[in-house]
């Protein structure tokens, strides 16, 4: 659970110090990608649709 | 900052809860803007709620027929995670802000963690990875799919859901039974604890807390610290309302980015903006005072 003790980042990672600060660049890329792959699939829709509905599992009904 | 931070959550929340006439009708919004999910964990069955949940997303797409990767829930919390990290659940969290709001209340002397942190703080993975994953795909009903985290834990949809649709719906008060009184009791302890311990479900429990956590180590928002401007005085840390030491902060997963520590260090060296490092005489002026 310490894996995060490194302080603010120069310590424990052998990225180059630009790269460290943009790796979350990577992490919005790969969000994107990964949102068009559900909009691909379809899942949004399935999303849509419970979500239209009133869900009675979460209002401790259903 | 508390004010802002307030204001700001706030603000957001009327702003992503803003459908009045499903408040007033017991009813809930049915448009588009249901195909994107919120940033915090808002319940979708919320009456006000303009979008959807991502965690209750996640878990209609994992209880579908077959087995699938929720690629498209994934990109909103990749996307989310990356920008912000859990900066959401400071800032951006309706049930967070309520659970602020009661932690504000003077009555019982303020804790910042439970006894046992340590060993409560996997609660966050046992919620995500035993409700929200496995639970949702096949262990609870009799192996039928249910979203197990938003049927059996989830606060968020009692208070937000439950409460004000039972309240204006007559039909579905003549339906809640032994499920809702569970889902009831459990809205009650994390309320009541929230008076007394700083945001209890965050801590411990809060499966989409445990998603952005992951995220915190290298989101783009952060909280910088100059490291030859820091006396190491130790105010951060003191002020820090779920007791992180000055290494944790910003990077560790339990870091909401309420900005606390901003706000109380008094030489000025954490930010939320990366800036560049001051001059050694700068640094050694700040210092000294």
């Amino acid at each position: 659970m310490a894996f995060w003790r490194s302080d603010r980042g120069d310590a424990g990672t052998r990225l180059p110090a630009g790269w460290r600060e943009r790796i979350w660049l990577l992490g919005v890329l790969a969000g994107i990608v990964f949102f068009g792959i559900g909009v691909l699939e379809g899942q949004l829709d399935v999303v849509w649709k419970k979500a239209v509905l009133i869900c009675m599992e979460c209002i401790g009904i259903g | 900052m508390k004010r802002i931070r307030s204001m700001v959550q706030l603000v957001f929340t009327i702003f992503t809860n803003g459908y009045m006439y499903g408040f007033l009708n017991g009813k809930i919004y049915q448009g588009s803007l249901k195909y994107v999910c919120v940033p915090g964990l808002n319940c979708y069955s919320c009456p006000g709620a303009l979008a959807s949940c991502p965690i209750g997303a996640l878990q209609a797409l994992l209880t579908q027929r077959g087995y699938q990767v929720p690629f498209g829930v994934l990109g909103f919390l990749f996307v989310f995670g990356s920008l912000l990290g859990r900066f959401v659940c400071g800032w951006l969290c309706p049930f967070g802000l309520v659970q602020d709001l009661l932690h504000k209340i003077p009555v019982f002397k303020k804790r910042k963690r439970l006894p046992f942190h340590r060993a409560l703080g996997y609660g966050r993975y046992v919620a995500l990875i035993g409700l929200v994953c496995i639970g949702s795909m096949f262990l609870f009903g009799g192996f039928a799919k249910v979203p197990a985290f938003c049927k059996y834990l989830c606060p968020s949809g009692t208070l937000l859901g439950a409460l004000p649709l039972l309240s204006t719906n007559e039909l579905l008060r003549s339906q809640a039974g032994g499920l809702f009184l569970w889902k009831a009791g459990i809205l009650a302890v994390i309320l009541l604890l929230a008076v007394n311990v700083y945001r209890p479900f965050c801590q411990y429990l809060c499966p989409l807390g445990a998603i952005y956590g992951w995220f915190n180590r290298f989101s783009f928002v952060q909280i910088w610290r100059e490291e030859g401007a820091c006396s190491h005085c130790l105010s951060c840390e003191r002020a820090c309302p779920v007791a992180l030491s000055i290494e944790e902060i910003s990077r560790s997963p339990a870091c909401i980015r309420c900005g606390e520590c901003v706000a109380a260090c008094p030489q000025k060296c954490l930010h939320f903006m990366r800036k560049e490092s001051r001059s050694e005489g700068e640094s050694r002026a700040l210092k000294n005072g």
